[in-house]
């Protein structure tokens, strides 16, 4: 197999209200700028993979709504709609089908109007209606659930989790793309309005519209396009069980699939020693107690180190591994182009081309992707 | 170009009928007529899963063949107290707690309300029970919440 990469990157401005477009040209904006950067028109893309979760925009089918957006007339296009790693699980098909040998360029949308619908009532009819959607309504709860838990093993603080949205805010400061520009403190974290215990508003991520789209290339063709070229290195994904009951996500000591995924994705990718080896990571954090369990998961600490690790600033963008220069899923969430921009902020780092959020020097980077009930993307960037 | 973004609002309200299947047939009539809680054995690796269901989540592959009836007392694994409204989807008012009740005997947690309690009391590992609603429909809120014992 030869190597995949990726050559072009395209993000849309992320708002709480992109009213200023329809889900049509919003996809689009994010397909001209990655075709912008890759140099390509729409004649030179073999395949189109498109992801969003359609429900939250109360919609269905919505690989045939956005066509004239995508630009997938008369070409194969594929939808991928699995939740918060929708986004995620766009690159690693990308990354599949070019593999396959059966495309050369395969443009990859990962889009979301959340604005549109009721995000909190499509996040309930995520969960098995017979069994868990009666009692476990959205997201914040099961999420902080998560959060006591890992409080409760571990004796973290709510300051502690406050420090972590005080980073992810400041960070996203430099990036022009990023839904929430915040400049708070642990104080004001703190005294933000109490959602679920532990959990406040400013622990949560937002809710965003927006789209990102990326351009996969097989090796040959991708130098062709471009001498800058993020590789892709490994790639991995694991699922858990269905129930939060006995899912993943509950156990607040790790997450499972992505301590698993990980693991793998070092193995593939030859990586001992992953805190020394990586140099960036664009890790999917859907709040601040998010962030602290699933550090934890990444094999970089010890478990419940993760507190410590952002308190001493070693995961700022001055530490010696920087995670979410761009301000991450806190300071920004279009559910289906979530993980996606995870993954093109992990190549824009590889590629130098981070502006003012860049980390010097990175030739090896990962980004995760998070979503169902506790499942994990993970795929590993480099020079 | 116009400088008004023109959107439509509209609701689209779609009628759902949800199937229970075989095994949460069984357990919500069992719930609703007799006010018993069952859960289902593995056959390989013998664990007692709750949510009952026909396959064992982690061997996958001979069915779930043995009913296994619970006292319906637990401990609490894990818990939050829910303060924000959502009406539409919350099953009562906040705020309210909601946890991980790990029922005596099985070895899968059930997310249910914890109930009848002072909500700055709860605590990880206390005991509680399973009170039934007087009026049962056969759905999982025929357990209508979960109170310390
Ligand atoms: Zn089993």
């Amino acid at each position: 197999m030869g190597r995949v990469g990726i050559v072009g990157i395209g993000q849309t401005q992320f708002r709480s209200k992109r009213e200023d477009v329809n889900s049509v040209e919003l996809v689009n904006e994010a397909v001209r700028a990655a075709l912008a950067d890759a140099q390509l028109t729409i004649k030179d893309i073999d395949a189109i993979i498109i992801g969003n979760m359609e429900h939250f925009e109360s919609i269905n089918y919505s690989e045939m709504w956005t066509i004239d957006g995508s630009g997938g007339y008369m070409k194969p296009v594929m939808k991928i709609t699995t939740g918060g790693t929708t986004g995620s699980t766009i690159a690693c098909a990308g990354f599949y089908q070019v593999s396959s040998g059966m495309f050369d360029r395969v443009l990859v949308i990962g889009w979301e109007h959340l604005s549109e619908s009721d995000t909190t009532g499509a996040i309930a009819s995520c969960s098995d209606p017979i069994w868990e959607r009666s009692v476990m309504a959205g997201a914040v709860g099961p999420l902080a659930i998560v959060a006591s838990e890992y409080m409760r093993i571990h004796g973290t603080t709510e300051e502690d989790a406050a420090r972590v949205a005080v980073q992810a805010h400041k960070n996203a400061l430099n990036n022009p793309y990023a839904h929430l520009h915040l400049d708070i403190t642990v104080d004001d974290v703190l005294n933000s309005a109490m959602l679920s215990y532990p959990m406040k508003l400013l622990d949560m991520c937002p809710t965003s519209d927006g789209a990102c789209a990326m351009v996969f290339a097989e090796d040959k063709s991708a130098r062709e396009i471009t001498d800058n070229v993020a590789w892709v290195k490994s790639v991995a994904t694991r699922h858990d069980t269905a129930f939060f009951g006995d899912g993943g996500l509950k156990h607040g000591d790790k997450l499972r699939s992505l301590y698993l995924a990980t693991e793998e994705a070092y193995t593939r990718a030859g990586i001992k020693n992953p805190f020394k080896e990586l140099d960036v990571i664009e890790m999917y954090e859907p709040s601040s107690w998010s962030a602290l369990t699933w550090v934890d998961s990444l094999h970089i600490c010890e478990p419940g180190e993760a507190p410590k690790l952002f308190e001493e600033g070693v995961l700022s963008m001055k530490g010696e591994l920087p995670l979410n220069p761009s301000g991450g899923v806190i300071s920004t969430n279009p559910i289906g182009a979530t993980g996606a921009v995870r993954v093109a902020e992990a190549a824009l780092q590889i590629r130098g081309m981070a502006d003012r959020r860049q980390v010097p020097d990175v030739e090896l980077a990962m980004a995760t992707g998070f979503g169902g009930s506790g499942w994990s993307d993970v795929m590993i960037l480099e020079r | 170009m116009s400088d008004e973004y023109v959107t439509l609002s509209t609701k689209l309200a779609m009628p759902y009928r949800y199937v229970a299947g075989v095994i949460g047939s069984k357990f919500f009539t069992e719930l609703r007529d007799n006010k018993k809680i069952l859960a289902r054995r593995c056959p390989e690796c013998k664990r007692v899963i709750m949510p009952p269901r026909e396959y064992c989540p982690k061997c996958f592959s001979v069915k779930t063949d043995e009913w296994v009836e619970l006292s319906g007392e637990g401990s609490i694994e894990s818990f939050t107290i829910i303060r924000y409204t959502e009406p539409k989807i919350q099953p009562v008012e906040p705020p309210y707690a909601v946890g991980v009740i790990k029922l005596d005997g099985t070895d899968g947690g059930l997310t249910h309300i914890i109930g009848d309690v002072d909500l700055d009391k709860i605590e990880v590992g206390m005991r509680v029970k399973a009170v039934f609603s007087d009026e049962r429909r056969g759905n999982i809120l025929d357990i209508g919440y979960f109170k310390p014992i």
